[in-house]
């Protein structure tokens, strides 16, 4: 039972309860119209203590297309927060005006506090450096989309797996279906850290390479998740001309890719990808966003109670 | 070897890891009992090989949760009438609130300061607890 939750970790739900959202999910995909009216009368705050237009825009876009309204605030300084509102007061307040609340914030488990307080389902949009659940959703509703299983499938990541959150709460997600294996493409700098190896790889015996040039692995792939790498991220520039060529995809290396492979990208990208590969049937970075919408539809409407 | 009188009733906390002993004594507030209060340091032991003690000439209560988060491997001996009444061996609690704080400066518990610190073991063997907002990981051997 979904209804009344909140999302705050992307393994909150359980494997089934996620099947739950991705079913209905398809469903709305099948079908939008059906569902265009499922929360007349329902209104979404969305809480965003930094700018995130991407996210904030797919969730008001999902709320819109299910029939709701939105109220909230996209920056702090245009709210009570610049007065020094605490979150609980903030939240406690939203609960009297909002039927489910998505909450962005640049510090690390803000929204799991809110929740605490909340009397209404709270959605995390992405704490700081911490988790973007939704995103993991969107993730797996594209792969599943795609693919019609979530295991069975060779998956690598590509670029900074040090810092980047959507493939530490990809690979965990992932990790939880049967015979999935990864390979994890990275400067030595920005390599996935070890609890992701030790606690959700080497735990759960699940079959991983590190390498270094994508191009020796590309034809492997079923999945290829890019994210970017920042130059800042290097120690000396030397090692960041020598590696950077490797970090990005273009026509050349998708040559080498499986011709039922798919490429991923959580957007936004800067060069990583080049424009030509945009063309590319196996490019899925702009469906993915796509799916996003599409899986927080489901979402508010599975949290809210409305799909019955 | 020193002797200390054996006291009759009260508390012994013993096996605690040599060099920790201040800390508990500290802890428990003992430099400003007024009741008959050791520190032994340093003694030998065939467990651990040096250890400290603490004896407390006097019933008092303490939170066994914070001391197991200050040396879990130490044991309580509860004396009456100079016989061991209950030994209590200490161990890593689950959950701890208010007793270590989140050194994660990007952690919610940086700004909102009415929000209880909370940690859960992770990991008993290597000591490691995990913040309940933001997962950074609190190692209690590197206190």
């Amino acid at each position: 039972m979904l209804k009344g939750r909140h999302l705050i970790d992307p393994m909150d739900f359980t494997k089934e309860e996620l099947n739950e959202i991705f079913d209905y999910a398809e469903l709305i995909i099948k079908n939008p119209e059906k569902y265009s009216h499922t929360c007349d009368g329902k209104i979404l705050a969305t809480l965003f203590y930094e700018p995130s237009t991407r996210t904030r825009f797919s969730f008001e876009a999902a709320m819109l297309r299910l029939g709701g309204r939105v109220i909230g605030f996209s920056e702090p300084n245009s709210s009570s927060v610049a007065k020094g509102e605490s979150i609980a007061d903030t939240i406690r307040t939203v609960s009297c005006y909002a039927d489910i609340a998505v909450m962005r914030h640049p510090k690390e488990g803000a929204p799991q506090v809110a929740s605490t307080y909340s009397s209404i389902p709270v959605i995390n949009a992405g704490d700081g450096g911490h988790v973007h659940p939704t995103q993991t959703l969107t993730d797996l509703l594209t792969i599943k989309s795609r693919f019609n299983r979530l295991s069975n499938l060779k998956v690598g990541f590509c670029g900074d797996l040090k810092f980047g959150r959507t493939v530490h709460s990809l690979i965990k997600a992932l990790s939880r279906y049967e015979n999935n294996s990864f390979i994890l493409i990275s400067p030595k700098e920005l390599k996935i850290p070890d609890y992701i190896r030790d606690e959700v790889l080497n735990k759960n015996n699940i079959e991983y390479r590190e390498v270094e040039k994508i191009e020796d692995v590309m034809g492997e792939l079923d999945i290829l998740y890019m994210t970017r790498v920042q130059r800042e991220r290097f120690f000396n520039e030397e090692e960041y001309l020598r590696l950077k060529d490797s970090y990005i995809i273009d026509g050349e290396k998708m040559k080498k890719a499986k011709d039922d492979m798919i490429v991923m990208h959580p957007l936004p990208r800067v060069n990583e990808i080049s424009y030509e590969v945009d063309e590319d049937k196996r490019a899925y970075y702009f469906k993915q966003a796509k799916y996003g919408m599409f899986v927080r539809m489901a979402l508010i409407s599975k949290l809210l109670g409305v799909d019955e | 070897m020193l002797t200390i009188n054996s006291i009759k009733n009260g508390i012994v906390i013993d096996h605690i890891k040599a060099g920790y002993g201040m800390k508990i004594f500290e802890y428990l507030g003992l430099d400003k009992a007024d009741y008959t209060v050791a520190l032994i340091m340093n003694a030998p032991s065939e467990k651990i090989g040096r250890k400290d003690i603490i004896k407390i000439e006097n019933a008092i209560d303490i939170d066994y949760t914070a001391l197991g988060l200050i040396e879990p491997n130490a044991t309580i001996n509860i004396i009456e009438n100079e016989k061991i009444k209950e030994k209590i061996n200490l161990k890593l609690p689950e959950r701890v609130e208010n007793i270590i704080k989140c050194k994660n400066p990007r952690c919610v518990t940086s700004i909102e300061n009415y929000i209880p610190h909370v940690f859960y073991l992770v990991d008993e063997e290597k000591g490691e607890y995990r913040c309940k907002y933001c997962d950074e990981i609190y190692k209690v051997h590197d206190k």
